[in-house]
C-alpha cells in the first residue's frame, strides 16, 4: 500500500507510525499540514497520535480544520482508507468523519500503559488479520479516551458491525467500552489505542503487528 | 463590534472536571455545593456593523469550530 502520514505541530507518533508501516512493507510519504494536496495514489491515509496544536480549544479540533484535511476528507469521501489512532481519532470525529467525540477520562488522568482489547470487527482491511473477541495487548497514552457517542449513533454502530476493539477492563470510562470505531463503509478506523506500538521485538509485543501487515489485502 | 460565546456541556453529559472541581470544594468544607459545571468562554471582536450579520456569523462559527454540538450547547451574547 501506498500510505501517507499526516504530521500536524504536535504530532508525536507520526514516525512511529512511519515505522509500524514501513516494517510491514508499505510505502510512505509525511505530509506536513499545510500541503494543500495528498501525493498521488496515495491508498491509506494515516493519522498519528500527539497534541495536535496544543489540544486547543478541543482534542483535535484544529487539526480537522487544517488545509490537508479537505484533501483527506476527499479521499475519504472518494472511499479511500484512512486510519487515526489516538489524536488522530479525536481529529476524525471532530471533523466528522466518524460519529461520537473523546471526552476526558472519567478520572480525570492521563493514563499511559498496555492494555487488553477485544477484537469485534474482523472482516475490515485493519482487523480481518485477527480473530472474533481475540485478546490483544495494545498500549494506550490519553487524556481525552472517553468515547461517548448519541444512543442513535451507538444502534448504528452495533447495527453495522462498526466497533471494531472494546477494552476488556475499561480504563477511562468509554461508553460500552469502546476503543476504536469503524465509518460506515468500514473503510476508515478510529482507535484510541496506539498498534504500532506493539509491532517490533524490542516493544515486548507484536500484538499491533497483524494490523499493519493486513493492509495488504484488501476486502 | 465585541461578542461572547459561552460554551457549556450539554445535560445529562459527564463532566470529569466539575466532578474534580465540586470535591475540591467540597474539601474545602463547602458542603453546599450541589453541581458544578465546567465551561468555556471566548470573546470575539467583529469587523461587522449589522448585529444580524454578526450574530449570524457566529452561529456559523460555532456550528464549525467553537462548539461540538455532539456535547456542547453555546450562547451568543453581543457586548
Amino acid at each position: 500500500m501506498r500510505a501517507a502520514v499526516i504530521v500536524f505541530p504536535g504530532s508525536n507518533c507520526d514516525r512511529d507510525m512511519v515505522c509500524a508501516l514501513n516494517l510491514a512493507g508499505h510505502e510512505v510519504i509525511s505530509v506536513w499540514h499545510k500541503e494543500t494536496e495528498l501525493p498521488k495514489n496515495i491508498d491509506l491515509v494515516a493519522i498519528p497520535g500527539g497534541f495536535s496544536f496544543g489540544d486547543y480549544l478541543r482534542c483535535g479540533a484544529i487539526a480537522a480544520k487544517s488545509p490537508i484535511f479537505k484533501e483527506v476528507l476527499k479521499h475519504i469521501e472518494r472511499g479511500g482508507y484512512a486510519l487515526g489512532v489516538c489524536n488522530g481519532f479525536q481529529i476524525l470525529t471532530e471533523a466528522g468523519v466518524l460519529p461520537g467525540i473523546l471526552q476526558q477520562n472519567i478520572k480525570t488522568k492521563f493514563i499511559s500503559k498496555a492494555v487488553d482489547l477485544r477484537v469485534l470487527n474482523t472482516t475490515s482491511i485493519f482487523t480481518h488479520r485477527y480473530v472474533h473477541e481475540e485478546p490483544i495487548s495494545i498500549p494506550i497514552a490519553h487524556h481525552e479516551g472517553n468515547y461517548f457517542a448519541s444512543s442513535d449513533d451507538l444502534k448504528k454502530l452495533k447495527d453495522g458491525d462498526r466497533i471494531a476493539f472494546k477494552y476488556i477492563d475499561n480504563p477511562n470510562g468509554a461508553l460500552e467500552d469502546i476503543a476504536g470505531i469503524l465509518s460506515e463503509n468500514h473503510r476508515v478506523l478510529g482507535m484510541m489505542p496506539h498498534p504500532e506500538r506493539h509491532t517490533e521485538n524490542v516493544h515486548g509485543c507484536q500484538d499491533g503487528y497483524p494490523f499493519f501487515e493486513g493492509l495488504f489485502q484488501s476486502n | 463590534m465585541k461578542a461572547r460565546v459561552t460554551i457549556m456541556l450539554k445535560d445529562g453529559v459527564l463532566d470529569p472536571q466539575g466532578e474534580a472541581i465540586k470535591q475540591a470544594l467540597t474539601s474545602l468544607e463547602y458542603n453546599n455545593v450541589n453541581s458544578v459545571r465546567q465551561g468555556k468562554v471566548i470573546d470575539l471582536e467583529l469587523n461587522e456593523s449589522s448585529e444580524e450579520a454578526a450574530i449570524d456569523s457566529i452561529q456559523e462559527m460555532c456550528e464549525k469550530l467553537l462548539a461540538n454540538t455532539v456535547i456542547e450547547n453555546y450562547e451568543i451574547k453581543l457586548l
